[in-house]
């Protein structure tokens, strides 16, 4: 029984890790393209704001994190 | 019912414990007074300079990075008034294809010697926190200051005081 708890504990911990995949700020290359920056159109973002929020009440949620160059 | 208590216990400690180990181990990298790895044994594509018995300040930087094309102009002048002196300058690219690397420099050429850690061993070993870092090594090969970021003159300023004194005889 405390064995079984023990490996039960231990698998949920690593699974629970391969949740958190850290990024090296060397690594960072595919997410500093521009295609991957939450901010790289102001005017589409404002239409689109607009369009969720008329249409469904809804606002925010948006631009991922985890995008951009996190230089500096 | 206590024993069991106790064994979850022990249980959750052993995986805190494996986690803080694991946390801590990644957490190593270069630090101030470190002896400054040996280039040489990192398969660094291009020209490696020598740097025995000179001051060197190492920059990983990539084209990606936007930091890093400000700091290009101020290391190459900074470069320039000290190489006669005995400062060696050595950009390390990450990037991750040379093409990248090249692209970067046709519009940011610079004098001073650029090689490319295409295995990521020497910037894994450094860990740095942030891009772009350097590292400052004094003459004796011991690793002297290390700067995260390029804040602009700032920094330039910064590392220029650093060079200046270390090419003087003086500590930083």
């Amino acid at each position: 029984m405390k064995r079984c708890l023990g490996l039960v504990l231990l698998a949920l911990g690593g699974l629970l890790s391969t949740g958190c995949a850290s990024v090296a700020p060397w690594e960072r290359g595919s997410l500093a393209d521009y295609t991957m920056r939450a901010d790289r159109d102001p005017l589409d973002d404002t239409f689109r704001e607009h369009i969720f929020f008329t249409r469904e009440a809804a606002s925010g949620g948006r631009g991922v994190g985890g995008g951009g160059c996190g230089c500096n | 019912m206590s024993s069991r208590v106790d064994s979850i216990r022990r249980t959750l400690g052993a995986v805190a414990l494996l986690v803080l180990l694991t946390l801590s181990a990644s957490a190593a990298g270069l630090k101030k007074g470190d002896a400054a790895p040996d280039l040489a044994t990192f398969g660094l594509e291009g020209h490696v300079p020598a740097v025995k018995g000179k001051v060197v300040w190492l920059d990983f930087w990539a084209s990606w990075c936007g930091p890093c094309a400000a700091s290009f102009p101020a290391m190459d002048r900074i470069y320039k008034k000290y190489k006669d002196r005995g400062l060696v300058v050595v950009g390390v690219s990450v990037d991750e294809t040379t093409a990248a690397m090249n692209k970067f420099l046709a519009k940011h050429p610079v004098s001073f010697p650029i090689v490319r850690d295409a295995s990521q061993k020497l910037v894994a070993l450094a860990n740095i926190e942030t891009m772009p870092s350097s590292v400052l090594i004094d003459a004796s090969g011991r690793i002297v200051a290390l700067h995260s970021g390029f804040k602009g003159a700032e920094t330039e300023e910064a590392v220029e005081k650093e060079i200046a004194a270390l090419l003087g005889g003086k500590k930083p």
